[in-house]
C-alpha cells in the first residue's frame, strides 16, 4: 500500500514493534517457529493463515498473555524499544491497556457479562489514567459516543448480552483505545460480524488509526478483509511464515505456491464461475510435521528436495520475502 | 413471476411465527416473524443462493422446506406433491428424497458411531437393501465424495472439520435424494477445504443431477455455486433472480448494500462502503419497507408502505419502490 512511511534507516527511531525469532512452544510441542516483522506507528501487519496455523498464538506471545504452559522465547520482542520479554508482570499488566490494546472475535468472552459496559471501560480508564470515577464514567461516555454507539448517557448502563454483536465490538473498541495505545492488536475482529456491520467497524478502525496513529496487528483468515485494511501482510503455516511483503505485493504477486494456491481458492464475487483451484489434501497436524517443507506434501511444485530440506523465508524482492525453494539459485535436479 | 417450468420445489407465501418467553411469566411473549410470506420455485438440476445476514431467516426457511418445522402459513410443493398435507407415514418416506446438511459437522455427527456406520444408518432407519448391498453403497459413497475405505473405521473426532463435512454429504447422498437443502455447508471450513468441498458439490451435482437448495452468509461462495440467487432480509425475500443479474446489477439497494460491503483480495482498497445502522429485531421489524430504517435512498412512502415483490424488465424481482431494471452491461 503507498504509504508515506520511510523505510528503516540506521537514524530511524526504534520501530514500534520489533520482533525477531519469536517461538513458543507447549512442553515439547512447538507451536510457533522463528516469527520475524517490524512494525512502525500507524502502519497495519495483517497475519493471514488457516485455522492453526498460529496467529493467535502470535498475538497472545506479543501480549504475553499465552495460556498456562506455553513458553515464548525470541531473540527480541520490543514495544518501542523496550524489552517486553524481560520485563515484569507488574510492568506488563499496565502495558497491556496503555500501550498495546487487543480486540477479539468473540466480544462476550473478554466483557464481563455482569458489569455494565460503561462500568469495564471505566474501570480500565481509571486503572490506567488515574482518573477520577466521574471523569472516568464522562471518559467512558466520550469513548462510546467516538466509536459510534448512539445516545451513549443511555447505552453506558447496558450490559453486553444487551447488545448486538456489531455493538459489542464497538465496546471492545472503545475499551481498548480508552488509554490511546500505540499498539492495537486485533484477533479477527469482525469474523463473527455480518458483512454490512463489518464494513461498519473497519471503517471505524481506519478512522480511530488516522486519527491516533497506532500501529495495528490485524489477524484474520479472509484475504479479502486483509487486503483491503492492511498495508503489510504475512502468510503463516503451521506455525511458521512462509511470505511476507506488502498486501499490494502479496496479492497482485504472490511468491510462495501456498499464497498463490490460497488466493486461486477464495470463489470470485464476479464473472463467469470456473473450477476452484483447491489445495490437495488437509493441514497436517502440529505434531507429526513434514521433514522439509512444511507446505511440501501439498504443493503443486513440490521436488524430491523439499521433502528433506526446510527452506529459510528469503528476500525475493525489495521488500517481501518467501520461504521457498523455488526462489533461491537451487538447480533442481 | 417466482415461476419455474416444471420446478422440482415451490413454495408459496410461506411463512413461520416463533413465540419467545415463557408464556404465563412477567416477560411478555414476543412473536417474531422469522419467514414472512415468501415464494420460489427450483427447477430441477437447479440451484438457488439464499442469501441474507445472521437472523433474516434462511435458517428456518430451509427447515420449513423439510418439514422440520411446520409452517404457520403458506404451501410447498415438492416434485407435485403438497408435502404440508402428507400423512407422517408418507412425509417419512418423502424424506428420503430431500436431504439437509448443516453447518456444524460436528453437532451433526454421533460421536460413537463409526464413520462407516454413520454413513449407512440413513439406508438401515429406512429398511433399504441388505448388509451385502448396503457394504457396496458404503464404498460407493465413500468414493464419490473423496474419502477411503479405511476411513470408514474412524470415529468423527478422527477426522479434519472438511472430512466430517464429507461425512456429512455421504450420509445425505445415502438415500439417492433429488433435493439437497445445504445450509452454511461450508461456511466453517478454512478456505483451501472450502474449495474442495465446493467443487466436490458440483461434480456430484453434475453425476447425479442433484437440485440445491444452497444457503449462506458468504456472497462469494454462493456466487460460485449458484444458477439463481435470493436475498433475505427481515424474513422476506427482498430480491431473486439469476445470478448475474444479481451480481452484475444488483436492483435492491439491500443487495447493493451487500455486495459493496464485501472487501475483495482483488479489488484490493482501503475504504469501505457501509450502510449504517443494525438489522432491526425481527420480534418487531419496521412499518413500510423492512428495509427503510438503513436505506440509503428512502423517500416517505417507504416508511409507511410495504412494497411488494414485482418483476423488472430482465425478469429478476425485487421489493422496492424505487427500484427500476438497470441498463443493460451496467455494474454497480
Ligand atoms: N493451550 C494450548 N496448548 C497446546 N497447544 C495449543 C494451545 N492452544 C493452541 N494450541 C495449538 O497451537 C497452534 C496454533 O494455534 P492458534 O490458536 O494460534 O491458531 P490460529 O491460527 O489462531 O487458528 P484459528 O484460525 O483457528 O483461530 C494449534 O496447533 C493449536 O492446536
Ligand atoms: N426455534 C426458534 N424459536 C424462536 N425463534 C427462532 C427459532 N428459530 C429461529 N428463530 C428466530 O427466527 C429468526 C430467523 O432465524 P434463522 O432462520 O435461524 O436465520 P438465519 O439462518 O438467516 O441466520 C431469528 O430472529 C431467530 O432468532
Ligand atoms: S422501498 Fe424504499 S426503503 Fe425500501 S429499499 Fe426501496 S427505496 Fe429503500
Ligand atoms: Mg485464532
Ligand atoms: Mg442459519
Amino acid at each position: 500500500m503507498p504509504s508515506t512511511d520511510q523505510p528503516p534507516t540506521l537514524s530511524a527511531p526504534p520501530p514500534l514493534l520489533d520482533v525477531e525469532g519469536l517461538s513458543v512452544s507447549f512442553g515439547s510441542l512447538n507451536i510457533l517457529n522463528g516469527v520475524s516483522f517490524r512494525l512502525a506507528p500507524g502502519e497495519t501487519l495483517g497475519i493471514v493463515g488457516e485455522s492453526g496455523s498460529g496467529k493467535s498464538m502470535t498475538a497472545l506471545a506479543l501480549m504475553r498473555l499465552l495460556p498456562r504452559g506455553g513458553r515464548v522465547t525470541a531473540t527480541r520482542l520490543q514495544l518501542a524499544g523496550e524489552d517486553i520479554l524481560s520485563a515484569s508482570e507488574s510492568r506488563l499488566e499496565s502495558l497491556r491497556g496503555a500501550r498495546m490494546g487487543m480486540i477479539f472475535q468473540e466480544p462476550m468472552t473478554a466483557l464481563n457479562p455482569v458489569l455494565t459496559v460503561g462500568e469495564q471501560i471505566a474501570e480500565t480508564a481509571r486503572r490506567h489514567l488515574n482518573v477520577s470515577r466521574a471523569e472516568s464514567r464522562n471518559r467512558a461516555i466520550e469513548a462510546l459516543r467516538r466509536v459510534g454507539i448512539p445516545s451513549p448517557e443511555q447505552r453506558i448502563d447496558d450490559y453486553p448480552h444487551h447488545m448486538s454483536g456489531g455493538m459489542r465490538q464497538r465496546v471492545m473498541i472503545a475499551m481498548a483505545l480508552i488509554c490511546q495505545p500505540q499498539l492495537l492488536i486485533a484477533d479477527e475482529p469482525t469474523t463473527a460480524l455480518d458483512v454490512t456491520i463489518q464494513a461498519q467497524i473497519l471503517d471505524l478502525m481506519l478512522d480511530l488509526q488516522d486519527e491516533y496513529h497506532m500501529g495495528i496487528i490485524f489477524i484474520s483468515h479472509d484475504l479479502g478483509v486483509v487486503s483491503a485494511f492492511t498495508d503489510r501482510v504475512m502468510i503463516m503455516y503451521l506455525g511458521q511464515v512462509l511470505e511476507e511483503a506488502t498486501a499490494n505485493d502479496i496479492f497482485t504477486h504472490p511468491r510462495h505456491p501456498y499464497t498463490e494456491a490460497l488466493l486461486a481458492s477464495i470463489p470470485e464475487l464476479e464473472g463467469e464461475p470456473t473450477r476452484l483451484n483447491a489445495i490437495r489434501g488437509t493441514v497436517p497436524p502440529i505434531h507429526d510435521l513434514p521433514p522439509g517443507c512444511r507446505f511440501a506434501p501439498r504443493c503443486d511444485h513440490m521436488r524430491p528436495v523439499c521433502e528433506t530440506a526446510r527452506p529459510m523465508l528469503i528476500p525475493v524482492g525489495a521488500d517481501h520475502s518467501a520461504a521457498c525453494i523455488r526462489n533461491t539459485d537451487y538447480r533442481f535436479p | 413471476m417466482t415461476g419455474t417450468p416444471d420446478p422440482l420445489l415451490s413454495v408459496r407465501g410461506l411463512r413461520k411465527e416463533f413465540l419467545t418467553g415463557s408464556s404465563g411469566g412477567l416477560k411478555k411473549r414476543r412473536r417474531i416473524l422469522a419467514v414472512d410470506d415468501i415464494s420460489f420455485d427450483i427447477g430441477v438440476g437447479e440451484t438457488l443462493g439464499l442469501v441474507g445476514e445472521s437472523g433474516c431467516g434462511k435458517t428456518t426457511t430451509g427447515r420449513l422446506i423439510l418439514r422440520l418445522v411446520e409452517p404457520t402459513a403458506g404451501s410447498v410443493t415438492f416434485d407435485g406433491t403438497d408435502i404440508l398435507s402428507l400423512p407422517p407415514a408418507e412425509m417419512r418416506a418423502l424424506r428420503r428424497r430431500m436431504q439437509i446438511v448443516f453447518q456444524d459437522p460436528f453437532g451433526s455427527l454421533n460421536p460413537r458411531m463409526t464413520v462407516g456406520e454413520l454413513i449407512v444408518e440413513p439406508l438401515v432407519v429406512h429398511g433399504v437393501g441388505d448388509p451385502v448391498t448396503r457394504e457396496r453403497k458404503l464404498r460407493d459413497l465413500l468414493d464419490r465424495v473423496g474419502l477411503s475405505i479405511w476411513q470408514a473405521g474412524r470415529f468423527p473426532h478422527e477426522m479434519s472439520g472438511g472430512q466430517r463435512q464429507r461425512v456429512c454429504i455421504a450420509r445425505a447422498l445415502a438415500l439417492a435424494p433429488a433435493l439437497l437443502v445445504l445450509d452454511e455447508a461450508v461456511s466453517a471450513l478454512d478456505v483451501s477445504v472450502q474449495a474442495q468441498t465446493l467443487n466436490l458439490l458440483s461434480d456430484l451435482r453434475r453425476d447425479l443431477g442433484l437440485t440445491y437448495l444452497f444457503i449462506s452468509h458468504d456472497l462469494g461462495v454462493v456466487h460460485h455455486i449458484s444458477d439463481r440467487v435470493a436475498v433475505m432480509y427481515l424474513g422476506q425475500i427482498v430480491e431473486i433472480g439469476a445470478r448475474r443479474a444479481i451480481f452484475e446489477a444488483p436492483a435492491h439497494p439491500y443487495t447493493q448494500a451487500l455486495l459493496n460491503s464485501v472487501p475483495s483480495a482483488r479489488k484490493g482498497r482501503k475504504s469501505f462502503f457501509t450502510i449504517e445502522g443494525d438489522v432491526p429485531s425481527p420480534a418487531n421489524p419496521p412499518p413500510g419497507c423492512r428495509f427503510h430504517t438503513r436505506c440509503p435512498i428512502a423517500v416517505a412512502q417507504c416508511r409507511t408502505d410495504p412494497p411488494r415483490l414485482r418483476a423488472l424488465a430482465d425478469g429478476r424481482e425485487v421489493s422496492c419502490h424505487l427500484a427500476k431494471a438497470p441498463p443493460k452491461g451496467a455494474s454497480p
